[in-house]
């Protein structure tokens, strides 16, 4: 999945250094929140569009833009946009890969998804030992995104990014 | 005069919303286990976030200086337009998975129709929410089945769960007159429209969870009217303590 057009070459650098709360190893450009980022009248308008409706972290992420562009000399303005809405399709290869080093299990397409957490299918490969032989603990998890899985095999839980489309 | 209709109406929708995020709430940490717990608060979530989407759009159409948390926080019982449904107690959990299914499959209806509205904003907020309700739909279906088929005794109770709650279905699809003056317009929702396919995919999933659909046919309505059961009182207290303690207090 690529980067999102709108977003100015000059600003990319500067959103890569925010990143979600509950998943600090995760920019928001690889988790592709950013919908556009460019400049108007010298403000830097940024679109940035929710995960999930009641995301805590939205607000936290909107703070955080604002800083790391004035740190960077720039005003800005946040708008939370809508539509179109967030797809986990967004999320870069780049940030699937930092999610499974961080521990995450990062979102199968979804057919597999609906398989795994319907009717019990071991697909998610456990981000510790790799094996597949994992079970689905809880359909909800920590956060509004993860659903709770535990390996089989290594027996470590851990939480797997659940597909959104 | 339009500006007013459409007010009422995102209301009408919104506070569902609202008033079920709160009684899901009010299990965080009391769910039966760990995980129904998670579930219950992360449904909770979604549907308070849905919520402040809706109400910053209606604060946006009035016009006025109102915030989206005086809308939530600062109205009387009479002027939530929730549906009876929504407002019924956590009596067990039967009960909150019954409340639950039959509010799901409504909800889900309703922003698949709500998809096609002229109102962009509305569009919006359906297309983003319909994702997080099918979700929802596939957990509470899932518990009526696993609880109907279940041992004898999570069958008899969440049977009577159903039967108790079941007066409270026909509500959904009754029609007031902001609702007929938005479906003119082409913002609204023809929800009369919605009543055959709701019955046909609630009894789709009670017949799989061994259970019976009640033959009552004497349903409860007035919420959409301001006019509530004795639940919501005491759930406005709590939801609206903080702000009536401290007025204008802010996180």
């Amino acid at each position: 999945m690529m980067i999102a057009k709108n977003i100015d070459k000059r600003f990319i650098s500067i959103l890569e250094q925010v990143s979600d709360p509950e998943i600090p190893v995760l920019s928001i450009i690889d988790m592709g929140v950013v919908r556009s980022a460019v400049i108007v009248n010298d403000i830097v308008k940024v679109e940035i569009t929710p995960t999930y409706s009641g995301c805590p972290a939205m607000d936290v992420i909107g703070d955080d833009i604002q800083k790391a562009l004035k740190d960077a000399g720039y005003n800005s303005e946040i708008d939370l946009i809508l539509h179109p809405a967030w797809t986990t399709d967004w999320i870069t290869l780049r940030g699937r890969k930092a999610l499974e080093d961080y521990g995450i299990a990062a979102p199968l397409d979804a057919e597999a998804d609906k398989d795994v957490l319907l009717n019990q299918k071991r697909l998610v490969k456990c981000p510790q030992c790799k094996s597949t032989n994992t079970k689905l603990v809880s359909q909800f998890g920590s956060t509004a995104c993860k659903a709770q899985f535990q390996c089989e095999d290594c027996q470590e839980p851990f939480d797997y990014f659940k597909c959104l489309k | 005069m339009k500006n007013e209709k459409l007010y009422n109406y995102i209301l009408g929708i919104a506070d569902n919303n609202l008033i079920l995020g709160q009684r899901l709430g009010e299990l965080c940490g009391h769910g039966p286990n760990l995980e129904t717990d998670i579930a219950c608060t992360n449904i909770s979530l979604d549907l308070l976030g849905q919520v402040r989407s809706f109400y910053q759009y209606a604060t946006k159409v009035e016009g006025q200086d109102k915030t989206e948390d005086d809308v939530a926080m600062l109205r009387t019982e009479r002027e939530y337009l929730n549906v009876l449904l929504v407002e019924q107690p956590n009596t067990d959990f039967a009960y909150t998975i019954a409340r639950q299914f039959l509010f799901d499959v409504y909800h889900l209806l309703f922003l698949q129709e709500l998809q096609k509205s002229n109102d962009f904003t509305l569009v919006a907020i359906a297309n983003k929410s319909i994702k997080e309700v099918s979700y929802h739909l596939r957990f509470s279906s899932d518990w009526i089945k696993r609880l109907g088929d279940g041992t004898q005794t999570s069958h008899q109770k969440i049977q009577q769960a159903i039967d108790d709650l079941w007066t409270y279905t026909d509500e959904l699809f009754h029609q007031t007159e902001t609702d007929k003056i938005m479906v003119e317009h082409g913002i609204g929702v023809d929800v009369t429209k919605l009543r055959d396919t709701y019955y046909v995919q609630v009894g789709e999933v009670l017949a799989e969870a061994t259970l019976q659909v009640p033959e009552s046919k004497y349903f409860q309505k007035g919420g959409k009217h301001g006019i509530h059961t004795e639940h919501l009182g005491y759930l406005l207290s709590d939801l609206q303590y903080m702000q009536r303690t401290y007025p204008n207090m802010k996180w």
